[in-house]
């Protein structure tokens, strides 16, 4: 934190608390991003063992085809759902749509960004997410 | 390191029938000699209309005169007493003790402005923001002609914008903004949201020179869509609501 | 290029991506999971054109995107005129980089040169 400007840091960008669900959406968005890059850069790394034959695949599979393995792509399949349909949901309110019609505010002052369609949106992500992360266990582990 | 102190029973302005306190703890720091903040406690008694800003006001009239707190209007209107009020941006004056739910209230400067001494802070960084997205109507004419009339709006016209021209600057929406809290650069949600209310003004030229300025690396895309500003906003001016409307415009959803 | 420009590409390559990945998965599925990523079984599917074809636009659609978010993820973390563009050039180069070392898998493998 920069003292002489009073930042928060990333203290205050990874906190996703006390400003409701659409900062935890924001917060979850930014940490699906950088586990799916990371999981990218290492999928196309482990893929290209490919290029050493029967012997070198089988190798790779024995290393990913664990409980570790699997756990980590059921975390990466939770990732990918979510990212994907809240990534959707932003970019729809990124370009105005579902974020409310301007309009002279009246106390309380409820915000018309902050409504339920895309706090719907975010509540779906998560749990096509989590059902996702399910299904690709039964998968994984059920065979 | 934290004192505390209790009012003595004859200095008191609240009646004594009020047997509930709260233990203020307030954030002293002066850059020019302190390293770090301290926080200092004060017991202070308060009654269901009691606001954060009384309390504080209640402290520096009878314990210690020397706590640094901006105010002005003590209704909302002016956007001076600003403050982090346990852990969120809000308005002192507009905020009740009541509502906080909480024996223990921590005031603290709003974070993502330097602060010039205890709560508070400086605001250049929002001002040279607010003015780089030129703040006011831009037209075609030059000259107005000598029998020129005022711009005529239609209500609808008036309601496209008026719900941003509610911003006081207060700065909450800066302080509670998550890209704010790393980006040293960013334009900050208040200019953006006044950016807007300038382009949907139907008087106002200047839209393309508007969105000329924000379409850069720590402009309007580094908003994320987060919607702490909105949260936090103390007069309905949602600054989120503006921005996205502002980038459908770059992204070719309006036009 | 104006950030607009990239960002228009950043949800470009998003959507265009989502459906590529999901039949991508679903060719792990369809044919149960274990089969699929049998030697074999992989290796015909790098031969056969068209999903070879799909692999490298999936390899350059993600690597545009991901790349693009973490330069965005830098950007806003810490500023500086030489920071900012050592930042960006990096994550350009690093994009640049994978989509090389992944096209290098397919292309090898299609063509059958293992």
């Amino acid at each position: 934190m920069n003292q002489d400007e009073n930042k928060e840091g990333i203290g205050g960008m990874a906190n996703p608390t006390r400003y409701g669900i659409e900062r935890v959406a924001y917060w979850l968005m930014r940490l699906s991003g950088l586990g799916l890059l990371a999981y990218f850069v290492a999928h196309i790394y482990e893929t290209s063992n490919i290029l050493r034959g029967q012997v070198g695949w089988d190798e790779l599979m024995e290393m990913t085809s664990t409980t570790e393995g699997h756990a980590i792509l059921a975390i990466v399949i939770g990732m990918c759902v979510f990212h994907t349909v809240n990534g959707v949901r932003v970019m729809l309110g990124h370009g105005g749509v579902g974020v409310g019609k301007p309009a002279r505010p009246d106390y309380p002052y409820v915000s018309a960004s902050q409504n339920y369609r895309h706090k719907i949106g975010i509540y779906s992500a998560i749990v096509l997410a989590a059902f996702a992360m399910m299904y690709g266990l039964a998968v994984m582990f059920g065979e | 390191m934290a004192q505390v102190s209790s009012i003595a029973d004859e200095q008191t302005s609240t009646p004594l029938s009020s047997s509930k306190s709260i233990t203020l703890r307030i954030s002293r720091y002066n850059p020019k000699h302190d390293d770090s903040s301290i926080f200092m406690e004060f017991t202070v008694p308060y009654e269901k209309w009691t606001t954060v800003l009384d309390t504080i006001l209640e402290v520096k009239k009878y314990f210690d005169h020397s706590v640094a707190v901006r105010y002005s209007c003590r209704q909302a209107s002016c956007g001076s007493c600003g403050m982090m009020i346990n852990g969120k941006p809000r308005l002192a004056c507009f905020t009740k003790i009541s509502e906080l739910n909480s024996n223990v209230i921590t005031v603290e400067p709003m974070k993502n402005f330097p602060i010039i001494r205890d709560l508070a802070v400086k605001f250049e960084r929002l001002f040279d923001s607010h003015h780089k997205i030129k703040p006011y109507l831009i037209r075609d004419d030059t000259e107005l002609e000598s029998d020129a009339k005022e711009f005529l709006q239609t209500p609808k016209e008036v309601e496209q914008y008026i719900q941003f021209a509610n911003c006081i600057k207060c700065g909450l929406c800066n302080s509670a903004c998550p890209t704010m809290a790393t980006d040293s650069s960013f334009v900050g949600p208040q200019a953006l949201a006044q950016a807007y209310r300038y382009v949907a003004d139907s008087r106002d030229k200047g839209k393309d020179s508007r969105l000329k300025i924000i379409d850069e690396s720590h402009g309007i895309w580094r908003c994320h869509f987060a919607g702490s500003c909105s949260q936090v906003c103390p007069k309905g001016v949602d600054p989120a609501m503006g921005i996205q409307l502002l980038r459908g415009y770059l992204l070719g959803f309006r036009s | 290029m104006r950030e607009s420009t990239i960002m228009k590409i950043h949800y470009g390559t998003a959507i265009a991506a989502v459906a590529l990945v999901a039949v991508h998965i679903l060719m792990r599925l369809t044919q149960g999971f274990a089969e699929s990523l049998e030697y074999e079984s992989v290796l015909a599917n790098y031969k056969f054109v068209p999903y070879a074809i799909m692999l490298e636009l999936i390899l350059i659609l993600l690597s545009i995107h991901g790349f693009n978010g973490l330069r965005v993820v830098l950007l806003e973390l810490k500023q500086g005129r030489i920071y900012e563009k050592a930042v960006s050039y990096g994550c350009l180069a690093a994009m640049i980089g994978l989509i090389a070392y992944g096209s290098r898998t397919i292309i090898v493998t299609n063509m059958g040169m293992i």
